[in-house]
């Protein structure tokens, strides 16, 4: 079980969020111009690192807001859990 | 080589079975290949075999950072099925299934297909009149399917969980007659053995760390062992495929998950099939060996580790309770996990790549080793010929900004959503 401390609620068990995968990619900017290209890579293309990955998870079963973990995909050490508006460096 | 027979067992016999020959050699890497394959699982080893075989390319060498089979094609649930919707994977994966009728003669090597059957349980009106779709798809495409009502099903699985207060009731299923399971590890082996017969170097212990790419041209490979120059290279390397694509500088439409599976103490005969739960993700079978084999869910979050989650194997068997109670009563022998990558639409890809001379194979998702022998003929074919085999014409990489998605689940861009 990994244990996720929410920034709002605290830390709780990972049955209480959902997950919403890479944190770091960005949708195109609306009402520009989108390259087929840009929307593949927003859409489909992922870098899938093997250590530090930013994700995001959903509180479902608690607050249910969105939020921004760092954790390692090989040893699922949680490093650094924030608010989704705000920056994991 | 000496031939596999009863004779060459009992000649054995008479020495203890201490002087069988070695069934595969383990050779010092040359300096040049004409062919690469990285990753020595299932799908590398079946590669190296019917480049061989098929295409009389013997210079090629696999290297495997592990041992031979000692990832997923050891750690699967030895799942074997055709029973696609779509064309393109219909047609890929029941090619498939003509190798696997084969396989063990072909290989001389036993590899146990058992073809007992799968049947996908239905519990509503709605997925029988999809089983309905699905099957006649699959009849159109020459493959064997029967819809069975609430009695059929009762009658091959007596031990389903057919009483009146169940939240999912057993409505019908889906079955294909001709599917079944194999001996995953004797697959690899027997595929590794006919590979080194034939003149393919298996390197094990022998870390990819880098590619020599020179004008948008493959030249060779970086490994802890020595640099090794190649005319092509395959890659074939399943859950570490983003981390051998970021050495290239590639983005994929992959992502790395664990699935895991588990196995129950060994009962007497019970379930003749392969059976899935059509209301959770759960699926089981009996081994030879009497263990109840089942699988389910992936834990969910991209992941490397070899290794799974407690909840994930609870929610999966909460499945398998619902649909067959006795599995209460049995013990659990083990867990373990495989990591998978899967692929944005579900279906695999194997291609060529933008640089010239690198192949790709990857995108499995939880299917890889009933594609086994036709991922391996397909991928032979494509590095042979340098260009995609009819039967792999669908399974490109570029599918995904063309819009040509083979979505055979429906899942959209998040497979890992159970």
């Amino acid at each position: 079980m990994l244990y996720i401390k929410c920034p709002y609620c605290g830390l709780r068990a990972q049955k209480e969020f959902s997950y919403g995968g890479d944190a770091t990619v960005k949708r195109p900017n609306i009402n520009e111009e989108v390259s087929s290209e840009d929307w593949d890579n927003f859409v489909y293309m992922r870098k899938s690192p093997r250590g530090k990955h930013i994700e995001l998870w959903q509180h479902i079963a608690g607050c249910r807001q969105w939020i921004k973990v760092q954790r390692d995909t090989a040893t699922h050490e949680i490093f650094q859990t924030a608010k989704v508006t705000e920056e994991i460096r | 080589m000496h031939k596999y027979s009863v004779f060459s067992l009992i000649k054995n016999a008479f020495s203890n079975h201490q002087n069988w020959e070695v069934a595969w050699k383990d050779p010092t890497p040359k300096s040049e290949y004409d062919v690469v394959i990285i990753g020595g699982g299932g799908h590398g080893l079946a590669t190296a075999y019917y480049l061989a075989k098929e295409h009389n390319i013997r210079n090629v060498a696999i290297i495997e950072k592990g041992w031979i089979g000692g990832g997923n094609v050891g750690r699967n649930t030895t799942i074997i099925r055709s029973n696609f919707m779509y064309d393109a994977n219909a047609r890929f994966n029941e090619f498939g299934m003509d190798l696997w009728r084969n396989l063990s003669q072909e290989l001389n090597f036993n590899v146990m297909f058992s073809p007992r059957g799968i049947i996908n349980l239905a519990h509503s009106d709605a997925q029988m009149n999809a089983y309905a779709r699905r099957g006649n798809s699959m009849r159109l495409n020459g493959i064997d399917a029967k819809l069975l009502d609430r009695d059929e099903v009762k009658k091959l699985i007596p031990m389903a969980d057919f009483s009146d207060e169940v939240r999912f009731p057993i409505f019908g299923g889906l079955m294909q007659p001709s599917a079944g399971t194999a001996r995953h590890d004797a697959v690899a082996w027997g595929y590794a053995r006919q590979a080194d017969d034939m003149g393919v170097d298996i390197i094990q212990h022998c870390e990819v760390t880098g590619f020599d790419v020179v004008n948008g041209k493959i030249k060779g490979i970086r490994t802890s062992r020595g640099d090794i120059k190649a005319k092509k290279v395959g890659l074939c390397v399943a859950g570490s495929t983003n981390i051998l694509a970021e050495k290239l500088n590639m983005t994929l439409p992959i992502e790395t998950h664990v699935l895991q599976a588990c196995v129950s103490e060994p009962v007497k005969p019970l379930l003749d099939g392969v059976v899935t739960f059509g209301a959770g993700h759960f699926y089981i079978s009996q081994s030879d060996k009497g263990e109840m084999v089942m699988g389910g869910d992936l834990d969910g979050y991209n992941s490397y580790a070899q290794r799974g989650n407690l909840p994930t194997i609870q929610h999966v068997l909460t499945g398998g309770l619902a649909l067959f109670p006795f599995l209460s009563r049995l013990k659990m022998l083990r867990t373990w996990g495989g990591i998978m990558d899967m692929s944005m639409d579900g279906s695999p890809i194997i291609d060529k790549t933008h640089i010239e001379g690198l192949y790709l194979n990857c995108g499995w998702c939880y299917g890889g080793f009933k594609s086994t022998p036709v991922s391996g003929w397909t991928f032979a074919h494509t590095i042979a010929q340098d260009q995609v085999h009819e039967l792999n014409s669908e399974l490109r990489l570029n599918r995904f900004s063309t819009g040509h998605l083979l979505d055979e689940k429906g899942l959209g861009t998040k497979t890992w959503i159970g």
